[in-house]
């Protein structure tokens, strides 16, 4: 089993925290991963994207422009991404600020309106965690167990007490996740 | 018990450097290196080791106070990228000069000039043709995973003690930001005895003083100098050749790339291999010395020989000096800080296939 997912979107959204969340619940769970993220003047305030790899063999390339899997979460990021899933492969997207929805037909497209939901809690800060669940759910690639732990490695033990409003976002993005018709 | 962590190559470094029982840190930030320094200053390595780390007032203090803490015979290292190495190279030509082991981190950026701060391999000239004046060479480590950054931290202090040189770790953008799992070694003690045969540490009674110079005014002698640094970087020729190989046994078709390239090139052998195309990607982990015998080897059992380098072409010039004319050798590159994708690199090698070239 080899998952190879970009995840996009503007900086300040957690998208490389949800990826080392990500990747380390891969450790937990035994596996190889890798975390690449783009870097450089480009995060200030623009797009931020990270490519996070999961397999259960040693990882290769650590840069991809193919993917299993893409996790949208602006405008500019659908743009750049939305061509790069591979025949077959799953687009999870957040519908705020969305313009044009996806479209292409041979992909199966999600959407998680994880901002929204994190607005109506007032827990804005939990926002990719709900994105983080929508995904979960729709590929089961790290057990929930090994996502906790993996929270747990990711934040320094003055944060421990976060863990359980994560865990929750991580619950409440596995439920209003739903598939699109295309 | 093995500790497993999720490091960035950068952090990699840093740790197994306190790991190692590095004496020393002198460095100046640069993207994309600047983790290096961060975490160490985050680390406080003077609380767990005794470990000195200093931010110098720029790359050319930092290496000076690398030559002066090595002539002492302290396990000493600095780290920088690309622009910053080049500042360097005069102290590093000293230290090569005045046979001192330490160990220095380019973690490459694209250049030339100040370049960008996205990854490159164009320092592969620089860094394994001598880089400063004079006859001299460093032993180069090419790391291609964040496991790699800390093993060869420890692996670089050994060798360079074992040959009294100073080893480079040459590594880039992409291997020092992207993160990995490391199993991290354990805590070695850091070394309180000194060698008495050249360590300069105070002048006993029994013996003359120890001078840590690269300078001889008296060409004889130091022609005499140059003959033994020379039969120095003969013998790491002879016994520190390293490299790693996949799919290569019946290869008809070869990748040569080190480091994020060689990564990246795996994986378009992987593609390859799906497509029929019998490839195979060699992977040189010391880039000097080189691996010449084995590729001269598989230049004889292939067709091609693709040649993967974030750069206009350097490696290259070495694959084709180790295929003597056998078999076609073809570079394959981005520039500047721009990062080839797996199915680029398929591209080039079908392109070779074919005949064709760019």
């Amino acid at each position: 089993m080899t998952e190879e997912i970009i995840i996009a979107g503007f900086g300040g959204q957690g998208v490389l925290s949800m990826g080392k969340i990500l990747a380390y619940s891969g450790i937990m769970q035994d596996m190889e991963v890798s975390w690449m993220p783009s870097y450089g003047p480009e995060m200030r305030g623009g797009t931020a994207n990270v490519t996070v790899i999961i397999s259960d063999e040693r990882v290769s390339s650590p840069i991809l422009n193919q993917f299993d899997s893409a996790i949208i979460l602006n405008q500019q990021s659908m743009d750049k991404f939305e061509s790069k899933v591979k025949p077959g492969g799953v687009l999870l997207y957040d519908g705020n600020g969305i313009t044009r929805h996806p479209e292409r037909k041979d992909i199966k497209i999600f959407r998680v309106d994880a901002a929204e939901e994190a607005a109506r809690l007032s827990t804005t800060k939990t926002f990719n965690m709900i994105v983080l669940g929508g995904f979960l759910k729709i590929k089961d690639v790290v057990k929930m167990e090994n996502v906790i732990k993996g929270i747990k490695k990711s934040l320094p033990e003055r944060h421990h007490h976060l863990i359980k409003v994560n865990e929750e976002a991580i619950k409440r993005g596995m439920e209003i996740v739903y598939p699109v018709k295309n | 018990m093995r500790e497993l962590r999720l490091m960035k190559g950068n952090e990699a470094i840093a740790e197994a450097a306190i790991r190692a029982g590095a004496d020393a840190y002198f460095g100046y930030p640069i993207t994309p290196q600047s983790e290096v320094l961060e975490y160490l200053m985050a680390e406080q390595p003077m609380e767990r080791t005794g470990m000195v780390v200093l931010q110098a007032e720029s790359e050319i203090a930092a290496i000076n106070m690398v030559y002066g803490a090595a002539a002492t015979g302290k396990r000493v290292l600095t780290s920088s990228s690309s622009p910053g190495i080049s500042l360097k190279q005069e102290g590093i030509s000293y230290i090569a000069g005045a046979e001192l082991p330490c160990l220095i981190v380019n973690v490459v950026r694209g250049g030339p000039g100040l370049g960008t701060i996205q990854p490159s391999q164009a320092d592969y000239f620089q860094s394994t043709k001598g880089g400063g004046h004079g006859d001299y060479r460093l032993l180069v480590l090419a790391p291609a995973s964040v496991q790699e950054m800390s093993d060869f931290v420890k692996l670089g202090f050994e060798l360079a003690f074992k040959y009294r040189n100073p080893v480079l770790i040459l590594s880039d953008g992409v291997i020092g930001q992207m993160m990995e799992k490391v199993e991290l070694f354990e805590q070695q003690p850091r070394v309180t005895t000194f060698d008495p045969a050249w360590t300069v540490t105070g002048k006993p009674k029994e013996r003359e003083r120890n001078i840590a110079t690269s300078l001889d005014l008296d060409p004889y002698r130091q022609e005499k100098h140059n003959y033994k640094l020379q039969a120095k970087y003969k013998a790491m020729e002879e016994n520190e050749v390293r490299f790693e190989e996949f799919d290569c046994k019946d290869a008809e078709y070869l990748i040569v790339a080190y480091g994020s390239s060689a990564r990246i090139s795996q994986k378009a052998v992987q593609l390859a291999r799906a497509k029929g195309i019998k490839a195979g990607l060699f992977r040189p982990i010391t880039l000097f010395p080189f691996p010449k015998q084995e590729i001269s080897a598989l230049a004889s059992q292939v067709k091609g020989i693709l040649s993967v380098e974030m750069s206009a072409g350097q490696m290259i010039e070495d694959i084709q000096l180790a295929a003597a004319g056998k078999v076609n050798v073809q570079h394959f590159g981005r520039y500047g800080g721009v990062i080839p994708a797996p199915d680029e690199v398929l591209e080039a090698l079908e392109l070779l296939i074919s005949g064709g070239s760019k």
